[in-house]
């Protein structure tokens, strides 16, 4: 066995299926060793599923899983050396926080715990509830002592099944920040399953997202949300504004696209589709990316930047910054959002408005998919 | 009108108490009657106190003789009951097995029978077998009817479990049997003792059945019916009352153990 990957999770084509419904579809996954890795998607997307095959409790339809060098798909749960935190915490009703904390160290014939636990709930800052019953905490205390009782077997891999899911905003954040500081403290290797996309951003190094039993696209935060390969994952993760253009022409590295009348620019590098002359692209492009500028001052505006009419049709005020809603021929519901520094009192609705944006930040994507894929299933998980 | 305000403030407790005294009535009648002196056979009129009774209290022939069988039999019938009972229940939530929903609503079938039916029913098939009435034929018909309570009782509290607690246990690297021990049967246990503790309760003072399929052999409960026709020993009430005492004082241990348990925390 070698030190350097042991803690790698690998699975290589692992897929689950219930009778005739594929949960996941036949998938590799690398999480390597000390990373923090979340799989991100919407409810049935089998990213729990995932989760629960690393960790023993899902026999996988086919495909391996291995830990390091070590094949575990075979080995029953209390054999891995794998830890999880569960959805709502499952903490043992009947044992106090201690014993909670200590029963993974007791089931492995550890006579002495007692100092162990300590630091571990010191870690956690739990040292004075020890003798208390899990009902007798709050919700994020609960949730510290799942996370306690599963690090304390420094397993070679934490999994964490939205462990968050059950905590109030306020709460969640300071969670995500704590578990993240342990996380960076201890080394472990975390696995997090999230259908918060900003709590996955937060969180992790590396993020899947994952969509219909399958992967739609794996990479570091800030990639995935500058260059998302879908519309799935452009919708999924933030908002994005979508165009249908036509390749016009090539001049250097950027594709010069036609849409109506206008013109728009993209890098050819940001472009995840066949980029022929007279093809058909979605362009997309970030709320936050767009400037704003009243139609009667179109003329102070740079030139080399992609640019779109249109008029305001809503407009709310949220502190921080504006969220303009801006109808155009290209496409009838534009998101803008502007930062409430210089704000132009003209931008009411029914205000005629260039919109403009560096070439840079727009991204191109293969015309042939849903432009709502992803979108309309963040609305449902949050009325859920 | 202060008293009309002054009873709807107070209408709660006193209903409450007034239904306590109609459920206590006849256990207080029964212990003051174990200190009664009886003119004659009967103990059903008040004459004069009296110890003899509490001082000698298998003074009837028979009487603690059967009181000793009834308890032997209650303790196995629960014990068969319990573990019986306990199996099916955690079959009945945890599998998915052909006929399941005919055997949920068949394990029903003795608490719905008419006690008298299932009696004579049994003895029927007793004595079609060619099994000799006794002890074990009694046995027998009390597991059968303690199980359905069992099984209810275990049940609601197997179904209320929440599935991810043994995960959490075989997470935590124990095995099927250790995450059984320790995880499962604790957790199970409220509703595995309320199940015992009815069973019990119900074979021991069960006539009915137990009249019917005992043979030769006194019961208890059949030892006070039989000896209500010639007269009533006033032991009857004395182990009656015993009983009751015990009984409060099991719950009153088990509610102090439970007070601790909490405060300690």
């Amino acid at each position: 066995m070698t030190t350097e990957n042991g803690g790698d999770v690998r699975l290589a084509g692992i897929s689950k299926t219930y009778g005739s419904f594929t949960a996941v579809k036949p998938l590799d996954l690398t999480v390597p060793q000390g990373s923090f890795f979340a799989l991100l998607g919407a409810s049935g997307c089998g990213k729990t599923t995932t989760l629960r095959m690393i960790a023993g409790l899902e026999e996988p339809s086919s495909g391996t899983v291995m830990l390091g060098d070590q094949d575990v798909t075979a080995l029953p749960p209390y054999k891995r050396p794998v830890n999880t935190v569960f959805q709502s915490y499952a903490l043992f009703p009947h044992l106090d926080i201690f014993e909670n904390v200590a029963f993974g160290l007791r089931r492995r014939g550890i006579k002495s715990v007692k100092k162990q636990v300590g630091e571990m709930l010191d870690l956690v800052q739990l040292g004075e509830q020890a003798r208390k019953k899990p009902h007798q905490l709050s919700g994020g205390q609960q949730q510290r002592v799942a996370v306690a009782r599963a690090l304390i077997n420094h397993p070679k891999v934490l999994l964490l099944d939205e462990p968050l899911g059950a905590l109030d905003l306020k709460l969640r954040r300071q969670m995500q920040l704590e578990l993240k500081r342990i996380q960076t403290e201890v080394g472990i290797t975390f696995v997090h399953v999230t259908h918060d996309q900003e709590e996955a951003m937060t969180m992790a190094d590396t993020v899947a997202v994952m969509n219909a039993g399958r992967v739609e696209q794996l990479g570091a935060p800030a990639d995935l949300y500058e260059n998302p390969g879908s519309t799935f994952v452009a919708n999924f993760l933030g908002t994005s504004n979508f165009i249908e253009a036509e390749v016009a022409g090539r001049s250097g590295e950027d594709l010069t696209l036609k849409a109506g009348d206008g013109k728009l620019v993209l890098p050819a590098a940001r472009c995840t589709a066949a980029t022929a002359i007279g093809g058909k692209v979605l362009v997309g492009v970030r709320p936050e990316k767009i400037s704003l500028t009243h139609a009667d001052d179109a003329g102070s505006i740079p030139d080399g930047r992609n640019r779109i009419t249109g008029r305001v049709v809503d407009s709310s005020f949220i502190g921080v910054s504006t969220q303009y809603v801006i109808d155009s021929p290209l496409c009838d519901a534009f998101e803008v959002y502007s930062q409430n520094i210089e704000r132009d009192s003209r931008l009411a609705p029914g205000a005629e408005v260039v919109l403009h944006w560096n070439p840079a930040h727009t991204f191109g994507l293969d015309a042939a998919q849903d432009i709502e894929a992803g979108a309309a299933k963040v609305e449902e998980d949050a009325a859920a | 009108m202060p008293f009309v305000r002054w009873l709807r403030r107070n209408l709660v407790v006193i209903a409450g108490l007034v239904t306590l005294g109609y459920l206590l009535l006849p256990n207080v009648v029964v212990t003051v009657f174990s200190f009664n002196k009886p003119k004659g056979r009967f103990n059903y009129e008040w004459q004069q106190f009296s110890l003899d009774a509490w001082t000698n209290p298998c003074g009837v022939a028979d009487m603690c003789g059967s009181l000793s069988l009834s308890l032997q039999i209650a303790l196995w019938a629960t014990i068969g009951a319990t573990v019986l009972g306990t199996m099916i229940a955690f079959a009945l939530v945890r599998y998915r097995f052909r006929a399941r929903g005919a055997v949920n609503s068949l394990i029903f079938l003795p608490m719905a029978m008419p006690e008298v039916v299932m009696a004579a029913s049994l003895l029927t098939l007793f004595l079609n077998m060619g099994a000799q009435l006794g002890f074990w034929t009694i046995l027998i018909a009390h597991i059968m009817f303690c199980l359905s309570f069992v099984v209810t009782a275990v049940k609601a509290r197997v179904m209320s479990m929440d599935p991810r607690l043994e995960q959490a246990a075989q997470d935590l690297y124990a095995g099927p049997v250790q995450t059984f021990v320790r995880v499962t049967l604790p957790i199970a246990a409220p509703g595995i003792a309320a199940g015992a503790l009815l069973a019990f309760a119900l074979s021991f003072d069960d006539f009915i059945i137990t009249n019917f399929n005992a043979g030769s052999t006194v019961t208890f409960p059949m030892f006070v019916w039989g000896s209500a026709q010639r007269g009533t020993p006033v032991q009857i009430n004395v182990i009656g009352t015993a009983m009751f005492i015990v009984a409060v004082l099991l719950v009153l241990a088990a509610m102090l153990v439970g007070k601790r348990k909490n405060k300690a925390v």
